[in-house]
């Protein structure tokens, strides 16, 4: 993990018509750390991924991705192909598995895009259903192919929506070492988003709190955990109904 | 005789499909982009404009027959182009009688398509370009639909044809238009028998698009 924040929000507010669903006064992303974004359903989790995926323009404040301030209306396709985003529900294209996983590569007029796409359904056990149509797939397994769609195209931040939410325990365990394994390999920064306490005390260097739009905290996992520093998070972690 | 009558009939049935396809082809090229666009954009007024869409696909033929006669009849604004009784007025007529089936069919099929899944395939590196191009795909059935109610519709015009087409042998004659006439001299029989062509026409073309939309995903 490196020392330079490659993504760093100031003073980013985001309003849904009058009402506020998000609130960050200030958040640094350090290049090559995992951090998982905790809370209720509605808190905001999604709303700060879009954000940070320079898909969606805050109402107010900056994000600065790679020094360089979001242009949502215009966002440039090279900082943009270095961004990734995995949806909440999957939203995988009409056609086989392989032709989703190709997709980002075929965008990028990557010529070995075939032998890429399999190697990367075989690593999350999918390579056995590429040429099925992805309307004839399980939840789960539509979770894991739009998850090998975001990892080929080797994003170097990428961002997770409750990336598990529909995986059984060995897939889950799966999608925690692909993940990690990217991190430790590449360098892939990663945001995830996740009600599971437990997935972000195994998988984040450091976790946050999100509470009706509020981020109340974010320090290393160990901390978060352990020492919390706001008395939301203590009784966040304690299982306690904090929202 | 017979040669003479194979030799129109042969005529009747090119003009058909040079009248339907370049009709269909001229609103598919307009009301596709138009479509995707009102589909996949909320603006003040959109709902308007959908229910004018809607009205357009229950414009009465022979009032678009009567406009488009009066604006190439030679004291209206367009008289000096010479295209009233021709195969252009004829084509002009399919094309505002189509038009909002196109519009308004793709719109719907586009609007149906997930909205977040423009900005996923844009998360995933896809130009807006490329990114439409990719809903338009999503979209297909409903486009797909669309050409062939624009193109049933087009084949089975014969109100405003007539009107701004004249019925002329050898000019302006199609298979709408000759079954008219047939009838009204009284020779049913070769008025079903084109009618029969005409039927044959449709399925073929509507078969065409079907299979084209129904190749596997690669």
């Amino acid at each position: 993990m490196s020392e330079e924040a490659i993504l760093r929000l100031r003073g980013v507010t985001h309003l849904y018509g009058s009402a506020c669903v998000l609130r960050v006064s200030e958040l640094d992303i350090f290049a090559g750390e995992i951090v998982c974004v905790l809370g209720p359903t509605g808190a905001g989790k999604s709303t700060l991924l879009r954000l940070l995926s320079d898909l969606e323009p805050p109402s107010s404040g900056e994000i600065l991705v790679f020094g360089q301030r979001e242009q949502c209306r215009t966002p440039q396709l090279a900082q943009l192909r270095r961004v990734t985003m995995v949806f909440q529900h999957p939203l995988l294209l009409t056609g086989s598995v392989r032709y989703n996983v190709e997709y980002g590569l075929r965008l990028r007029g990557q010529a070995n895009s075939r032998h890429v796409g399999e190697m990367m359904l075989e690593r999350l056990g999918l390579l056995s259903l590429a040429s099925r149509s992805v309307h004839t797939l399980s939840g789960g397994q539509r979770q894991l192919a739009a998850l090998a769609r975001a990892l080929v195209v080797e994003p170097m931040i990428l961002l997770l929506d409750e990336p598990t939410a529909n995986l059984d325990p060995a897939s889950v365990a799966l999608v925690e070492s692909v993940i990690a394994g990217e991190n430790q390999t590449r360098g892939m920064t990663v945001i995830w988003a996740t009600h599971h306490l437990f997935q972000a005390r195994r998988v984040a260097h450091r976790t946050g709190l999100i509470l009706n739009g509020e981020l109340v905290e974010m320090g290393p996992t160990k901390q978060f955990f352990e020492s919390p520093i706001d008395p939301r998070t203590a009784a966040f972690v304690r299982g306690e109904m904090v929202y | 005789m017979i040669d003479a009558y194979a030799t129109e009939l042969g005529d009747i049935l090119w003009r058909s499909l040079q009248v339907s396809g370049v009709a269909v082809i001229v609103s598919s090229l307009v009301g596709i982009p138009i479509g995707v666009w009102l589909g996949s954009t909320r603006f003040p007024g959109r709902s308007f404009l959908s229910v004018l869409i809607q009205t357009g696909m229950a414009l009465p033929p022979v009032v678009v027959g009567l406009l488009v006669y009066l604006l190439l009849s030679r004291s209206g604004p367009f008289g000096g182009l010479g295209w009233l009784f021709t195969v252009q007025a004829m084509i002009i007529a399919q094309v505002v009688l189509t038009l909002p089936f196109v519009v308004g069919i793709t719109m719907t099929s586009i609007a149906a398509v997930p909205p977040d899944l423009f900005l996923q395939v844009r998360s995933l590196g896809a130009s807006p370009w490329q990114a439409r191009w990719t809903v338009l795909r999503e979209a297909r059935s409903g486009v797909v639909l669309a050409l062939a109610t624009a193109l049933g519709r087009s084949f089975s015009e014969v109100g405003a044809v007539l009107m701004v087409g004249g019925n002329i042998e050898r000019h302006t004659r199609v298979l709408t238009t000759a079954i008219v006439l047939e009838t009204s001299r009284g020779r049913f029989g070769l008025a079903l028998a084109l009618g029969a062509i005409l039927m044959a026409l449709a399925l073929a073309a509507n078969v065409a698009i079907f299979r084209l939309h129904g190749r596997p995903a690669p």
